[in-house]
């Protein structure tokens, strides 16, 4: 299967030289949109303090430093609460979630996928129409439903909605269908159990999901601030670290610094499984 | 094999396995996705402060958004405002960059898909534009339009309500180009090549015929779930509103829905009038993605 993103594209039919140019215009101007941001977040999270309130404002940085870096970790290990603790907590609920979802999900997604059971066209709708609103419409009962359970203020109250993140079935559900017939059923005539199926068979063929899933989880978890807890010692990093960029002006570099830090984790995951995510996006669609 | 071909006890076992797989997802997704929209919509009926059990009012709470709470009309506004631009242009914009990209070899093509990727899933990164657009002496964008002999006084860009929606518009569009583009480049990649070949010779002859009558029919699947998380991420914009402009922006001109869901259930404790809102922003949200995946059925034809 991965041979198949490996072919390339050259040689295209239906292409004028003008229009190729006017694409690559087009092209450079939106990714320069896209780019200058980012740019500017890293050049910041090196300028040194005169440079930083220098004016008028450079986009680049002249003589970099760590010294906000420096100041990063000065302030973390100033918190009232040792700061591993928030490191622990993100990496904890990062962890855990993005394991649980993948399990749960996948579980879930391989009768949808492959068993035709009383109810499957119901529950998959439910799960197609649950893509169509966002969490924000159920926050206040939801909110509700974890103080009545008694979850309220606990790391389950974060963990537990997120293992029902329905994206992430749906993508792995639409991936699995993909599986052929042959391979499933040759299982079948052997003996193996549905669950065996699903460990042994299933799971193994559909891993570029896998990688789609603990990204979609990393970027919902690793930035997650939680509504639902209040103790300082089951703050996560994100929630620790916005006291520091609401520092404001005087804290731009920190700010600029700290939000680096926190990207490095999604951006790493990201660049490493990039062509495995494609791959699974190919059977995303929504199928009429 | 057929349902009907199966003995009963083999099917009822074979569902029964299919139910216990489901099982733990399931519960979870009950328990905190359908149980929350129908309480939210029974409350919605109702004066609930968390302390006291709610008190049933029908339809009074509808009755006094639409009626009285000009600060809800005017959030509907903005935020209609928002995802009918923000909608679209993200959606042509993820489209059109994952078609412009596919035509690249695979080196070039992933550095670009980073490049356009990496900011929705940048997390507090976007607070860099509130730098970007600050009024200040530190404000990039006013510098730069200074100095291009564009502006004569700095902009207040985020505390005048002529330019603050169209400053939470500009950044959420940055953030925006996530799975839908990756949904996109992957249908794209899986076009089939001869169906291009076969389109040059029966009279094809450029870009744009292309993809109408070859390219978009193809990947309608991909445009169909595009289209849904790109609607619904319009609509349940807030969170860039309330970081950028602050809760409440300047006269609310920034405000949208889903900022006064919070006001009113995080701030005012009032559960049942949130919940209407809530209940409304679903119905918005719901309505215009099924009324969308109708329109894109037509798609090519």
């Amino acid at each position: 299967m991965a041979k198949k993103l490996h072919r390339r594209t050259t040689a295209r039919v239906n292409r004028s030289r003008g229009g190729n140019i006017a694409s690559l215009a087009f092209l450079l101007i939106l990714c320069s949109f896209m780019l200058l941001p980012m740019v500017f977040v890293v050049s910041n999270a090196f300028k040194p303090l005169d440079e930083l309130f220098i004016y008028p404002p450079k986009l680049l940085v002249n003589k970099p430093t760590l010294d906000n870096f420096a100041s990063m970790m000065k302030l973390m290990s100033q918190s009232w609460v040792p700061f591993s603790r928030y490191l622990f907590n993100t990496v904890f609920l990062t962890a855990a979630g993005t394991l649980g979802h993948l399990v749960f999900a996948s579980l879930a997604a391989y009768p949808l996928a492959r068993h035709n059971f009383a109810g499957r066209n119901l529950i998959f709708g439910c799960i197609v129409l649950s893509l169509m609103f966002s969490s924000s419409v159920t926050q206040i009962p939801s909110y509700i439903i974890i103080t009545k359970i008694g979850l309220l203020d606990s790391h389950l109250a974060t963990l537990l909605p997120a293992l029902q993140y329905s994206l992430g079935l749906y993508l792995i559900k639409q991936f699995m269908e993909t599986i052929p017939d042959s391979v499933i059923e040759a299982a079948r005539i052997d003996g193996a159990s549905e669950w065996r199926i699903w460990a042994k068979i299933a799971m193994p063929m559909v891993k570029p999901a896998w990688l789609t899933l603990i990204i979609l989880m990393i970027q919902q978890l690793w930035n997650a601030i939680s509504p639902y807890t209040f103790s300082e010692e089951l703050k996560t990093l994100p929630q620790a670290l916005n006291q520091i960029l609401s520092g404001g002006i005087a804290r731009t570099g920190v700010s600029a610094a700290v939000s680096l830090f926190m990207l490095s984790v999604p951006f790493i995951t990201f660049v490493v499984s990039q062509s495995q995510i494609i791959e699974t996006m190919n059977s995303s669609g929504i199928k009429d | 094999m057929t349902r009907a071909e199966k003995p009963l006890m083999k099917r009822l076992k074979k569902d029964c396995v299919s139910y216990m797989m489901m099982a733990p997802y399931l519960t979870l997704f009950i328990v905190f996705t359908v149980i929350p929209v129908v309480y939210a919509i029974w409350l919605s009926f109702t004066s609930f402060n968390l302390f006291q059990p709610p008190r049933f009012l029908f339809l009074d709470n509808y009755r006094t958004l639409f009626l009285h709470d000009e600060v809800f009309l005017k959030a509907v506004r903005n935020t209609l405002v928002f995802a009918a631009i923000t909608g679209p242009v993200s959606y042509a914009a993820c489209f059109m960059l994952a078609w412009m990209i596919t035509d690249f070899s695979r080196g070039p093509r992933a550095i670009l898909t980073t490049i356009i990727y990496v900011p929705s899933i940048s997390g507090a990164v976007f607070m860099i534009w509130s730098i970007m657009f600050s009024s200040d002496s530190y404000g990039y964008i006013n510098t730069v339009l200074t100095r291009l002999g564009l502006l004569n006084d700095p902009v207040m860009w985020l505390e005048d309500t002529r330019y603050v929606l169209a400053v939470v518009i500009i950044v959420s569009l940055w953030l925006s180009l996530g799975t839908s583009f990756l949904s996109f480049i992957a249908g794209l990649q899986n076009v089939d090549r001869t169906l291009y070949e076969a389109g040059a010779v029966d009279g094809v002859t450029n870009r744009w015929q292309e993809l109408w009558y070859i390219t978009l029919p193809s990947m309608r699947p991909q445009l169909m779930f595009g289209a849904v998380m790109q609607i619904t991420a319009a609509f349940g914009t807030g969170d860039v509103s309330a970081r950028l402009a602050g809760l409440p922006s300047v006269d609310y001109a920034a405000h949208t829905i889903v900022n006064h869901i919070t006001d009113y259930g995080y701030t005012r404790f009032e559960m049942g009038y949130a919940s209407a809102i809530a209940v409304i922003l679903f119905i918005m949200m719901v309505g215009s993605n099924k009324l969308v995946q109708r329109m894109l059925r037509k798609v090519g034809s």
